[in-house]
């Protein structure tokens, strides 16, 4: 059977998942496991002088403590998944033993009967700190005089990263119009419903250590440990559990209690588990997001940019985990725009709170942000449609690939493989309707309310290398076994590989089983991270389908004394040109291929092993694109925002299974709306953070997300075998700037309704940053209030949270 | 986020709980509907030594009463069951125009009215409530019983006139007189969230239309439920026409001095109690504005 | 202390001992070792340990294993019939309801207290029975969609 690929097939996952028979790290049966708990730092930034364990050696229960000294065989840092030779690396260990640099930094780790007694003894132990001064912003970190986040650095910057292509200075001094603008990020969270856990068992016969990780990138995993630990890869086994409560990016990287746990397993010879609470995946899993973008834009009276400049503070946390946030984050500037000249400049920021590294989205949210909330200030500067804007600005679906002029975070100079940026936006345009909605924005704000539209396109580098692979194999039931290296957190891999497996080898997709993420059974393989794996992983399995298809073949082509081109599949049995007398089952042909007899030598022309390994390497990324529009309203009385209308259009090239697709962008759009209106993990001027419960942090329920109504364009990638892009975090992406613009949008009837119409907006060119300026308009004898209103209020953060609106319809003199 | 250890008790009468209660004292806490104390044990931001479930000292403890001019709401009755009381919502049809906003309701399932008054958060709708109808808190203890009312027994912030050996096994509240309207409004993050400000408010209007009583009271702005006694002065006499809407939502305005948090800053706090005092006028006036 | 309880789950009878301040959850999942009941956040906002306790949708983390003593509860192990996976859990199923499924078990247990209290009848209510717990991987589009189906079925 083939079509497979394309078709809304419903989950295998699911029944399993329904019925409470899910396997998550912390179910899995691990006889007389002892419970891990780490002792976390309550201080930003301290100097560790001593640390008494001895109370908490003697509470009931308690096997062993250690502290970072107790374990000086695995004191080595923890590399930087993506490096840079300019970076200034500050060592992040496992367990330090010096100096804590974020609150929630392990500084002891206790192993116990059960989790219970583990947190009573973790209330013995008493360390003796002495708080120092702490950085909790990037502008405290960039700010003259600023204290250090690390005692021993000699800054607080960890890189500073330039991308040009052309003169964007020159541009910007010769342009007819220039604007300015100055927009802030605030930090996010991955929030996966099961926070991270890792267990571990050491076999002392073999010398194995088996590690059980909810991690997204088993492999990676595996190769630290074996630096770490010294020992071979293949004395370390880790498995990422059949099921995982998502990912979202924090998984995908590599922690210090990684390295704690199965070595402790090793120490003690006993099994140990350590899941992590919710309090604890506050202040010790990987945030992201936290930016600030000063963007200048130079464009000419029709609106066509001539350059872009951006002056980027990223906040790299405590320690760098990796640059690839903040390197996509500068690459992903420029979207689906033409723009000749552009100067991007990062300064990427050592701060005293947990580090940063991807989420859903990863630096591509505050890129579009700065970015898109500028195209709609040239609109209005110009007073210009802000899709007319666009539309003046997108690179023609004929141009492709088209060469932006900078690199992306894979290498390789940013080329945009395929796409079709005009169609996504006029398509997006009609499914919103969009000349209703301004029809009806403009009824809503003639009878007072305050309605605004917001757009914001998009491209995303996707599919990232090195490569991906799949083993598929024969087995002796003669069902076929595809082994992924990649591990899925719910994105449905044992539905999406068996059907691309099916599609490839041509049988039934009942006969394909899927296992995931498990170093013992592939030997090579990267992660799930990026949006890559449809895209690397997907063709491995495609690839690796054909193969098998020629070898099951020619197997029973030689038993059934025919041509291999000759056979068919029907079901599990190859048949000779279908007929159903002429033909073997896959299992008969395992048996002869596979088990053979033995010492027995194989029938003549008979290939032994069915099994097959490709590996997949794009030469470079795949882009995505989308476009996402917004319809809401404001209440400037509360600050409160109303979406009552989302449209998405998505574009990630040729699709395996529609639904899942779609599942994957509203999910991630989901995430996008608590990034733009709620999420907020707060720090105060101590690094100390604020924010740290669900009643504090607020993730979005049913009732605060909309309905959202799809679009899809499918304009397949010429750089692999299927057509196939990342999906996976193009609904997250342009939410907060859709969003923003939306509501900004909203405001401006403010300035209306003030009494005092301006006309136009500041037409100098030469805004200060941050929009903040109030200028008096000359000639006004209406009165003081009236007469600051300059323009309507500004919307230069993510989250806009109500306060938020409720501060800028204030600033703005209302 | 395991609670540290403590002694379950559950005893099967009141007189068995005040018992514990009086033997523990400090050491003892009351665990009602568990829905703020469990999680403040989970994060072991309380540590007790002694649990005394009340869960189990009586069905007669779990219902609300209806009785002559009285509302009597013992301590067992959970959220839930007051929401959904159609004899309550009768004579006080504000908690169920409140309570929805309460959580949601899984916690209300659980939850206590009387827990939820004795956990005092001041961003709670509850005690809002119970600061703007005519309530009685009646507290027992070995040492016996006693009243008090709203004003006294929410003293601060997550603290009441109850002492460690005391609890509050009931409150009652008196039908309000006819011709009396209330009004509920508030402003929360998301459903279910506690508020960031929220008005209570209440006025008695005689045949002629004109305010003879007015109580209105604000959570989230104060470390207790705040009355706001000016923007009531403005109402009562009035008929609740705009002009006192207006000059009541200018005295709520300066009669808070909220704290600004990560929520919210006080200047929006402010604003959304003059807000807020303006939607729940117009809604007694019967404008749905 | 330690004591032993007695609960009815899914109508089976279990008697096991329980620590004064082992949480009904952890009893559930350690004890009973019947782990479909999660937990993300052991404080009341997530939602994916709620189960039905006496007929109401309670959170199991908030609620102590001795509290629970003499209780009927019900899990998400015990919603299939028959080995088959019951309305609500195939509407799920159809209407791609789920994702890494950990919340899973939370919304099924919520929304199937609800539907015993009466329909949901629009996208609004839905919402509003779904608001009590969180997931983040699915958008709740398909959730919404698998509640309006369910309660159409049931109700009419
Ligand atoms: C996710 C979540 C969201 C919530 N959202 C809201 C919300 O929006 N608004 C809101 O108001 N509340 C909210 N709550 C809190 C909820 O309403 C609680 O139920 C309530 O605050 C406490 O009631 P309880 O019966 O659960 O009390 P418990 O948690 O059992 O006890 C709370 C405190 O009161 C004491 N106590 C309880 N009963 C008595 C008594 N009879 N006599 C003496 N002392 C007593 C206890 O010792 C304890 O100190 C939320 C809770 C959760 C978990
Ligand atoms: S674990 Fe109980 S509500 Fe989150
Ligand atoms: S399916 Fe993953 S949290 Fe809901």
């Amino acid at each position: 059977m083939t079509g497979t690929i394309g078709a809304s097939v419903k989950r295998r996952e699911d029944d399993r998942l329904l019925t409470g028979r899910g396997r998550y790290l912390d179910d899995l049966d691990l006889p007389d496991a002892l419970a891990i708990a780490f002792l976390r730092s309550p201080h930003a930034h301290a100097k560790i002088n001593s640390i008494d364990v001895d109370e908490a050696l003697q509470a009931p229960g308690v096997v062993a403590v250690y502290r970072g000294s107790d374990l000086m065989a695995i004191h080595k840092p923890l590399a930087p998944k993506v490096q840079h030779p300019m970076l200034k690396e500050l060592p992040r260990y496992p367990i330090p033993c010096e100096e804590v640099h974020y609150v929630g930094e392990p500084v002891a780790v206790v192993v116990a009967e059960n989790r219970y007694l583990a947190e009573d003894a973790l209330e013995l132990i008493d360390v003796d700190y002495d708080v120092l001064p702490a950085i909790s912003s990037t502008a405290a970190a960039l700010a003259e005089g600023a204290p250090l986040a690390h005692s021993d650095a000699d800054s607080n910057v960890a890189v500073t990263l330039t991308q040009r292509c052309g003169d964007a200075e020159a541009a910007l001094n010769s342009a007819p119009n220039r604007l300015s603008g100055e927009f802030r990020v605030m930090r996010g969270g991955g929030h996966s419903m099961e926070a991270r856990a890792v267990a571990a068992r050491f076999e002392p016969a073999t010398g194995q250590v088996t590690v059980w990780d909810t991690t997204q990138s088993p492999h990676y995993a595996r190769q630290q440990l074996s630096m770490i630990y010294e020992m071979a890869e293949d004395d370390i086994r880790v498995i990422a559990p059949p099921d995982v409560g998502g990912g979202f990016g924090p998984k995908a990287q590599f922690y210090g209690e990684e390295v704690v746990v199965p070595w402790v397993a090793m120490l003690l010879g006993r099994t140990v588990k350590w899941v992590e609470d919710r309090q604890e995946n506050f202040v010790s899993a990987m945030m992201e997001r936290g930016q600030t973008h000063r963007i200048e834009v130079g464009f000419d009276d029709d609106g066509k940019l001539l350059a872009v400049r951006d002056h980027i503070e990223h906040d790299q946390g405590a320690y760098c985990a990796g640059l690839q946030v903040p390197s996509i984050t500068t690459s992903t500037v420029p979207g689906p725009y033409k723009i000749p000249n552009i100067h991007t400049e990062l300064y990427a920021c050592y701060t005293n709170m947990v580090p940063t590294s991807s989420v859903r989205g990863a630096g591509r949210p505050q890129a579009v942000f700065a970015m898109e909330r500028m195209m709609d200030r040239i609109a209005e500067h110009l007073d210009l449609d802000p899709a007319e804007v666009r539309r003046r600005n997108l690179i023609q679906a004929d141009e492709f690939p088209y060469r932006v002029g900078i690199t992306f975070r894979d290498g390789s100079p940013l080329t945009y493989d395929s796409g079709d940026f005009p169609a996504l936006l006029e398509g997006t345009l009609d499914k919103l309707d969009y000349e209703r909605c301004k029809r009806e924005r403009d009824q809503a704000r003639a009878e007072g309310r305050h309605v605004g539209i917001g757009i914001a396109v998009y491209v995303e580098g996707c599919g990232l290398g090195p490569y991906e692979g799949a083993k598929l194999r024969l087995d002796n039931r003669g069902k076929i076994l595809v082994t992924l290296a990649a591990a899925g957190q719910g994105q449905g891999y044992e539905t999406v590989y068996a059907q691309i497996a099916a599609e490839a080898i041509g049988v039934d997709m009942d006969l394909i089983e899927v296992v995931t993420g498990d170093t013992g059974r592939i030997p090579f393989g990267q992660g799930t991270f990026a949006s890559r794996i449809t895209a690397t992983a997907g063709p491995a399995v495609y690839n690796a389908g054909h193969q098998l298809r020629e070898r099951l073949k020619d197997t029973a082509a030689h038993l059934l004394g025919c041509a291999p081109g000759d056979i068919e599949f029907d079901g599990d049995r190859a048949t000779f040109a279908g007929d159903a007398e002429k033909s073997v089952s896959l299992q008969e042909i395992a048996r002869v291929a596979n088990i053979g007899k033995h010492g027995i030598t194989l029938p003549k022309g008979i290939k032994p092993a069915i099994e097959v390994s490709s590996y997949f390497a794009p030469e470079r990324a795949a882009y995505a694109s989308g476009a996402h529009a917004a319809v809401v309203e404001v209440d400037p009385d509360t600050g409160g925002v109303k979406v009552l209308k989302y449209v998405i259009g998505h574009d990630c090239g040729n699709v395996i299974n529609p639904r899942l697709v779609d599942g994957q962008v509203i999910g991630g759009f989901a995430h996008g709306i608590g990034n733009a209106l709620y999420e907020e993990p707060v720090y105060d001027a101590e690094g100390q953070p604020q924010a740290a419960s669900y009643l504090d942090y607020t993730l979005v329920s049913a009732a605060e997300v909309p309905r959202v109504e799809l679009f899809h364009l499918h304009t397949p990638s010429p750089l692999n075998p299927l057509g196939a892009k990342g999906a996976g975090e193009g609904g997250t992406i342009p939410a907060p700037a859709a969003i923003a613009n939306a509501v900004e949008d909203a405001l401006r009837s403010i300035r209306h309704r003030g009494g005092v119409e301006d006309g136009r907006p500041d037409h100098s060119g030469k805004q200060p940053p941050g929009g903040r300026a109030r200028h008096r308009l000359e000639g006004d004898a209406d009165g003081a209030r009236s007469a600051t209103i300059q323009r309507s209020p500004r919307i230069d953060y993510a989250p806009v949270t109500p306060h938020r609106v409720a501060t800028a319809v204030r600033e703005a003199g209302h | 986020m395991k609670p540290g250890r403590f002694t379950y008790h559950a005893p099967r009468s009141l007189d068995a709980a005040l018992a514990l209660l009086a033997e523990h004292g400090d050491e003892a806490k009351v665990l009602a509907g568990g829905q703020s104390l469990v999680p403040m044990l989970n994060f072991r931001l309380a540590q007790v030594d002694h649990l005394v479930d009340i869960n189990r000292i009586g069905p007669e403890f779990a219902g609300p009463k209806v009785t002559g001019d009285t509302v009597t709401i013992p301590a067992l009755v959970r959220q839930r069951v007051l929401e959904r009381s159609a004899e309550v919502a009768a004579v006080l049809p504000v908690f169920a125009a409140a309570l929805p906003q309460v959580a949601h309701p899984q916690i209300r399932n659980r939850g206590t009215v009387c827990g939820s008054c004795a956990h005092a958060d001041p961003a709670a709708e509850l005690p809002t409530v119970m600061s703007v109808v005519d309530s009685t808190f009646r507290i027992a203890s070995a040492r016996g019983t006693r009243e008090v009312d709203a004003a006294d027994f929410f003293q601060f912030h997550l603290t009441t006139a109850l002492e460690p050996d005391e609890l509050l096994t009931e409150v009652a509240i008196r039908v309000p007189q006819p011709g009396t309207r209330m009004a509920f409004k508030e402003f929360a993050t998301r459903r279910g969230d506690f508020a960031l400000v929220a008005v209570a408010a209440s006025a008695t209007v005689d045949e002629s239309g004109t305010v003879t009583a007015c109580r209105i009271a604000a959570a989230g702005v104060a470390p207790t439920p705040q009355r706001l006694h000016d923007a009531e002065a403005v109402v009562i006499g009035s008929t609740v026409d705009d002009e006192a809407i207006a000059a009541a939502e200018a005295a709520a305005s300066a009669a808070v001095d909220p704290t600004g948090d990560i929520h919210a800053t006080a200047e929006h706090r402010r604003r959304l109690t003059a807000v807020l005092v303006r939607r729940a006028l117009a809604e007694i006036k019967g404008d749905q504005s | 202390m330690t004591d032993n309880i007695t609960v009815t789950v899914n109508g089976k009878q279990h008697t096991a001992t329980a620590d004064d301040r082992l949480t009904l959850a952890d009893f559930l999942r350690e004890k009973l070792r019947l782990t479909g009941t999660h937990l993300g956040c052991e404080h009341g906002v997530c939602g994916a340990c709620t189960i039905i306790v006496d007929g109401s949708a309670v959170r199991s983390c908030l609620m102590l294993a001795r509290q629970a003593d003499g209780a009927e509860l019900e899990t998400v192990e015990g919603l299939a019939e028959g080995g088959k996976l019951n309305r609500l859990q195939q509407a799920f199923k159809d209407n791609y309801a789920l994702q890494c499924g950990f919340c899973t078990p939370g919304f099924l247990m919520s929304v199937t207290a609800a539907l015993r209290e009466g329909p949901v009848r629009d996208e609004d209510e839905a919402r509003d029975v779904l608001s009590g717990n969180i997931c983040r991987c699915t958008g709740y589009q398909g959730l919404v969609d698998a509640v309006l189906e369910t309660s159409k079925e049931m109700h009419s």
